[in-house]
């Protein structure tokens, strides 16, 4: 199955995350904050006017904009 | 002394935990990294007095942002005798790195998993005394809400205490970068001790969400709730203010107008006119700012600001700013200092500088008191709260305006990575706890500012002793007509010059300064007001109020997190010029229409 971005994933699609590329910064925190890959990553909602995006990381629901979500490759379930 | 640290990651409900412990002094709030201070509390642990620290929260040891660095130097520069680990029992599966990276540091640790009637409810089930054992070191459950298992913990921390701490290893840098053997070792903890269902049972806050995150509806109702609060506050408040104001008048005609009846004239004066009816205006107040703060607290701690952010992002990124600007702005609406101080969060500097910037604008509850009290006085029952909401209106304008201004010369790049942590409802105590605190914090003011500000209006207003009180002869008179031409413009009198002057140091001191000038307090002085100005004067000098500049506390907070002088006179500068601007245009321009 080919990967896509997180930022491509439509609300309640489920996905596995493949890999992060940020920058070191941005890395840390998302690993800090359960970004791993390998682990399963569920999109609840995107906010309007091309806003955030809310993702499930195992327990942890996290805001991130869609060009950091751009910046997370999965493979969708 | 003993000391202990608490660490944890942002919302994991540390300050609370740190409010039980000490009995209240930290800030509560239902909000990643709130805690932007170093609070600190000393408490008797078995028979030692023990000092207790509540350090930001970081989710790394190694982060980048202001407060990791401010905890990796704390921990560099005062090892603690103990470390006390507060972790989120619901999110574990990922907080248990941070635990990993500080056991690496060989310090003397107690773990305390907090939120434990949540976990419950998710249906995560912990095996504290097996990770005890394969961790190494106590473990406990508990709620901090509730305060169960609550007393455990203190004997294991009293206890741990007893054992000397075993030395911190030099290099903190080199210890802590050893990511790969954290990865295996939390595999190997969390699967022996926790289990956590693969799918969440869907809960009271993804119902609450799907209606409050709505695509449509979610921005509609976060207006309308905005404007119920303060419509409640001001209904709820008024009657409180009002009654406030007769029992202090009361007291005057009743008590210290007899007492003071042998004295001489002027130092009657000073202590009723000034002093007494200056600080009793202001005091009238303090209903509506409990009032105001507790509702506040509710909305900071139920998480309803994170759904905030998600909600303006994309809006305040027109702007150069992100969802947290907007938090701040809102939290400003309580006091302008702690906002400033909220943006530590931020790492990039030009993000945090153009925050800072917007932040004064915030409508704080200093500059509330002014307008409740003004509107009351020019305008009927009905437009007054209208009029309010418009001004908080205007303070959003201001913001708006002035980071669409200046955006392009604090660009940045800064990526927004936020929590949404689920909805709490703060517990009765909580609130009545942040209550409290707001009005300890209102009679430091009082103290330090308002008594002195309102005696220095006296002075002003009754110096040199031949001219007639509050007349053009006094040096108020005097500094009210050399200033005349800049504020004639606007509408503004001599009078309400001299109470500008003193707003700079607290706004406060407006409401109580105008009591000096014109000798009244309360009801009196609002009937005056009345007639002395008509509407178009009155909401000129509160568009002035509203935007000139935030009170002296937050200047001095805004040069020490900026570190630049020039900033903060570019800061001064701008809102003093923006305030006269809007004065100028609104007071002209309605005049000009005939009002």
């Amino acid at each position: 199955m080919p990967s896509i971005t997180l930022a491509h994933l439509h609300p309640g699609d489920t996905a596995t995350i493949v890999a992060i590329h940020a920058e070191e910064a941005l890395h840390q925190r998302l690993l800090a904050l359960g970004f791993r890959s390998g682990k399963q990553i569920e999109l609840i909602r995107k906010a309007s006017f091309s806003g955030p995006v809310q993702v499930r990381v195992g327990t942890t629901d996290v805001l991130l904009r869609r060009n950091e979500a751009a910046k997370i490759t999965v493979c969708k379930i | 002394m003993k000391r202990i640290a608490l660490l944890g990651m942002p919302n994991t409900g540390k300050s609370t935990l740190f409010n039980r412990m000490t009995g209240g002094a930290a800030r509560v709030g239902n909000w990643p990294g709130i805690t932007v201070e170093l609070l600190s509390g000393r408490i008797l642990l078995g028979s030692d007095m023990v000092e207790i620290i509540d350090l930001p929260g970081i989710y790394d040891l190694h982060g980048f942002s202001d407060d990791e660095q401010v905890v990796r130097h704390f921990l560099h520069d005062n090892v603690p005798d103990l470390a006390l680990v507060i972790l989120n029992a619901t999110q574990i599966e990922r907080q248990m790195s941070l635990l990993l990276q500080l056991k690496q540091l060989n310090m003397n640790i107690v773990v305390l998993l907090n939120m434990a009637d949540e976990a419950k409810k998710y249906g995560i089930t912990i095996d504290s005394r097996k990770m005890t054992e394969l961790l190494d070191m106590p473990i406990f459950l508990l709620s901090g809400k509730y305060g169960t298992g609550y007393q455990e913990a203190l004997q294991a921390i009293t206890k741990a205490l007893r054992y000397p701490t075993p030395g911190m290893a030099e290099q903190l840098r080199s210890q802590l970068e050893q990511d790969e053997h954290i990865e295996s070792e939390m595999a190997r903890v969390l699967k022996h001790s926790v289990q956590v269902p693969a799918q969440l049972p869907e809960n009271l806050t993804d119902k609450l969400d799907r209606v409050m995150l709505h695509p449509w509806l979610g921005l509609p109702i976060f207006f309308g709730i905005m404007y119920l609060l303060f419509q409640a506050i001001f209904l709820l408040g008024q009657p409180l203010q009002g009654w406030v104001s007769g029992a202090l008048g009361w007291l005057r005609e009743t008590a210290l107008d007899p007492a003071l009846a042998g004295a001489p004239a002027w130092l009657s004066g000073l202590l009723l006119d000034g002093a007494y009816n200056g600080v009793a205006t202001v005091a009238a107040f303090v209903p509506i700012i409990i009032l105001f703060f507790l509702f506040m607290a509710m909305v900071e701690d139920s998480g309803y600001l994170s759904r905030a952010a998600f909600l303006m992002d994309a809006l305040m990124a027109k702007m150069g700013l992100d969802g947290r600007g907007f938090v701040m702005l809102l939290m400003g609406f309580g006091c302008n200092v702690p906002a400033l101080m909220g943006t530590r969060v931020m790492r990039s500097r030009s993000l945090r500088l153009l925050t800072m910037l917007v932040i004064p604008f915030s409508l704080c509850s200093a500059r509330l008191q002014v307008f409740v009290f003004i509107t009351a006085a020019l305008f009927s029952p009905s437009a007054a709260p209208v009029v309010l909401f418009s001004l908080y209106l205007f303070s959003f304008a201001a913001a708006i305006v002035t980071a669409l201004l200046f955006r392009k010369n604090f660009q940045n790049n800064e990526p927004f990575v936020l929590e949404l942590p689920p909805y709490r409802f703060p517990t009765v105590r909580q609130m009545l706890l942040r209550g409290w605190l707001e009005v300890k914090h209102f009679l430091r003011r009082a103290t330090q500012f308002i008594v002195a500000g309102v005696i220095l209006v006296w002075l002003l207003t009754h110096l040199p002793a031949s001219a007639v009180p509050a007349s053009a002869d006094t040096l108020a008179g005097m500094i009210g007509s050399a200033l005349h031409p800049i504020f004639a413009p606007i509408g503004i009198n001599e009078q309400l010059t001299i109470a500008l002057i003193f707003g700079f140091v607290a706004k406060e001191i407006v409401i109580g300064s105008l009591a000096v000038i014109y000798g009244m307090s309360g009801d009196a002085l609002g009937t005056t007001l009345g007639q002395q100005l008509d509407w178009v004067q009155a909401y000129s000098f509160m568009l002035f109020t509203l935007i000139y500049t935030p009170c002296l506390s937050a200047i001095a907070t805004l040069r020490s997190e900026a570190k630049n002088m020039g900033y903060t006179l570019f800061v001064l500068s701008w809102s003093l010029l923006l305030a006269w601007g809007v004065s100028f245009a609104f007071y002209q321009g309605a005049r000009a229409l005939g009002y």
